[in-house]
């Protein structure tokens, strides 16, 4: 009898209280998967749901995900690439996608050549083993993290990139993810590898099929992905959750810069009911990140994003900037925590935190932290909240633009820093318009 | 240039307004005709750009009494934007930046919109681009201000600039040239100042606000007026720009005062 099925019934606030049903894999030949998952299985039956006595979600309710039952997808939804072409991204000449955290081999073009490794974890095991076993959830620790003991505990499916040393992947890499049924919870899981001097472009996008008849309906996406950059690698890392207004999206993501490593992510939240994004990030030596998301969200979403950049040793730099769009009665919440630890001198951080409020019953909570132990630093903080400038909009209006046009036009500008930092030509576009559309019906 | 038989533009009875509960306008009377330049001048605070604020429907101006006819119609009937469709045009004293809007994206949004209140074509971006660009030689400006944020890094002549280019664009009936001269070096001057007088005809009419004469040597007003108090209370042909550069203007207060005193 394994781990996974000798599970007691868990007392109120453990996870049991929203699965109907635990984890039910198939025993890999590989006994340190094995290990993990029990691993993870273990901490589940010991982890509660976070809930606001927690400081980490003080401002984040996640109450409405546990009054519902979720369960991983009996079977996989079949797609055919007509249903999802549409999702595709023009630049991305890799690409994988999972349907309901379950991989569409059919739907996906996998790439082994020349050594760059993009395929799913159970058809790499054989012949790539070490490398997984080194890093595969080696970073994302899940000893007092729910959700990533939960995704952990299904480890089973996962994206994994390996780029070997000193190669340049031209195109970017398209990682797919595609919610079809409700009341399904799926466990994506994404590794990536940048092996010393590699580059890669990572795209890590989470969308919603709307099939004839479609309604928004919940589902739980539970996503864990773990990035490692070994020395003088680059990764750049563009992450889009687009999911349906009913989802939920609890996802976690760590990131390990090796000296002199350069990582630059651009993350965006548009949408689900609930989204949390933990994004992690420790810097070696002379290493250097930049990390800017938007979360443009509206009636009554609540996206959630906590940032930790840890500056571990000197010379290290990072730059970041948040921005969220709040309409409706929605809330965002924006905790930046930015370390830098004894010894790690010389470090030149900057972060900063901007919002608009769009409405009277828009909410945002915004938390820029710093701890800073060494004593030869630069660094420098700062948040707003504001409302449109009026002067610009009288501007615009005296232009005879109309006063929605106006605030619209207003609107996206703001969206727009961020999603012009976005490297990918096609995905910028779309998201532009996808903005723009939003924007639009807000004002 | 003053035409016979010319139609009345603008016509203000009595205006008065108010910002953050004081009143900046007393009882101003203006009238201009199709065809018609008129300079506005006067000391700082005697109401000149309160004056083009109100007119622009700015909302942090409060109308408290008088009439605005706006070609016979009610101007304070509309709002900011439909004036501005109707064909009322204010160059900002200090035209404000927009980082992150594109300037060629919001030309044609501008231009698009007044276009379409006239019944006119609208054109697409590669349209725009071509016509704009014929726009932009009228001013020596740079195909470059069109890729860049509305204003963002622009200098003080570049802003003034693209004022003018707006209109340009959108051919109003009425420009109030809100101190469109400050902060121009001569060459930006001498090009801003061609660039209205070509847009200058007989069916419109411009009113420029300023404290100095040297605009006026290049862009020849019909009339000017002297502000003082939210009232204009001297009105006098060209020359009497040049006689405010050598006089100063206490001389016209004091005229003023003795003209109401005789009354």
């Amino acid at each position: 009898m394994s781990a996974l099925t000798a599970i007691r019934r868990p007392p109120e606030g453990h996870l049991e209280t929203l699965m109907t049903g635990l984890p039910q894999l198939q025993t890999s030949p590989l006994p340190w998967i094995n290990t993990l998952r029990a691993e993870a299985v273990n901490r589940l039956d010991v982890l509660t749901l976070p809930t606001r006595r927690d400081e980490e979600w003080r401002f984040t309710n996640i109450s409405p995900l546990t009054k519902l039952s979720f369960a991983p997808p009996l079977s996989a939804t079949h797609l055919e690439a007509a249903d999802v072409a549409h999702f595709y991204i023009e630049e991305a000449t890799t690409r994988l996608v999972f349907v309901d955290g379950i991989y569409a081999p059919q739907l996906s073009s996998a790439a082994s050549n020349s050594g760059v490794v993009v395929s799913n974890l159970p058809m790499l095991l054989a012949a790539h083993a070490a490398v997984i076993e080194a890093h595969l959830g080696r970073h994302a620790t899940f000893n007092d993290n729910v959700f990533a003991a939960l995704n952990t505990a299904f480890l089973h499916d996962a994206a994994v990139i390996v780029v070997p040393r000193n190669m340049a992947l031209a195109a970017p890499v398209h990682l797919l993810f595609i919610a079809t049924q409700k009341e399904v919870v799926s466990t994506p899981r994404c590794l990536v590898v940048a092996e010393s001097g590699s580059a890669v472009t990572v795209i890590e996008d989470y969308v919603v099929l709307h099939q004839p008849g479609w309604q928004e309906e919940a589902h739980f996406t539970n996503a864990v992905t773990e990035i490692t950059l070994e020395d003088n690698a680059r990764v750049n890392h563009i992450r889009i959750q687009r999911e349906g207004s009913k989802a939920f999206h609890i996802a976690n993501c760590t990131v390990s810069l090796g000296r002199s490593s350069h990582y630059q992510s651009v993350s965006v939240a548009l949408g689900a009911q609930i989204s949390r994004y933990n994004l992690d990030v420790l810097l070696a030596e002379g290493a250097e990140c930049a990390i800017d998301g938007l979360a443009l969200i509206a009636a009554n979403q609540l996206a959630d994003t906590h940032t930790c950049i840890d500056h571990a040793q000197p010379h290290g730099i990072s730059r970041q900037l948040h921005k969220c769009i709040v309409g409706g009665s929605a809330h965002a919440v924006f905790n930046g925590k930015v370390v830098v630890r004894q010894g790690a001198q010389r470090t030149d951080s900057i972060q900063s935190s901007r919002n608009l409020l769009l409405t009277d019953k828009a909410q945002v909570d915004t938390k820029p932290q710093l701890e800073i132990v060494a004593d030869d630093v630069k660094c420098a903080h700062g948040a707003t909240i504001g409302q449109l400038d009026s002067e610009e909009v009288f501007y615009l209006k005296s232009r005879g633009l109309s006063e929605s046009v106006a605030r619209n036009l207003l609107t996206y500008a703001f969206a727009a820093e961020i999603i012009d930092r976005i490297s990918v030509a096609s995905l910028k576009h779309q998201l532009e318009q996808s903005a723009f559309e939003q924007t639009r019906s807000e004002s | 240039m003053i035409y016979q038989d010319s139609k009345t533009i603008l016509e203000v009875r009595g205006l008065s307004a108010t910002v953050n509960g004081i009143e900046i306008l007393k009882g101003l009377d203006f009238t201009i005709k199709s065809g018609e330049v008129h300079a506005i001048m006067g000391p700082n605070g005697s109401g000149k750009s309160t004056f083009a604020k109100v007119l622009a429907g700015h909302t942090a101006y409060e109308v408290t009494a008088g009439s605005v006819l706006f070609e016979g119609k009610n101007l304070f009937e509309l709002a900011p934007e439909e004036r501005a469709r109707a064909g009322v045009f204010l160059a900002f004293q200090y035209p404000i930046e927009i980082p992150g809007v594109a300037n060629s994206q919001f030309l044609r949004l501008s231009y698009n919109t007044v276009q379409a209140q006239r019944g006119k074509e609208e054109l697409d971006p590669l349209e725009f681009d071509d016509f704009v660009r014929e726009k932009m030689k009228l001013l020596e400006m740079s195909p470059d201000f069109l890729d860049r944020s509305v204003n963002e890094g622009f200098s003080g002549g570049e802003k003034k600039r693209n004022e003018i280019l707006q209109m340009a664009l959108l051919d109003p009936r009425l420009a109030i040239l809100d101190e469109t001269d400050s902060g121009l070096d001569i060459d930006a001057l001498r090009i801003v100042s061609q660039g209205v007088n070509q847009l200058a005809n007989k069916d419109n009419a411009i009113v420029l606000v300023t404290h100095y004469q040297r605009l006026l040597n290049y862009i020849v007003p019909d009339f000017v007026h002297v502000m003082e108090a939210g009232r204009i209370i001297k009105t006098g042909d060209k020359d009497l720009a040049l006689e405010l550069e050598s006089r100063g203007y206490d001389w016209v207060g004091a005229e003023h005062q003795a003209t109401m005193a005789t009354v």
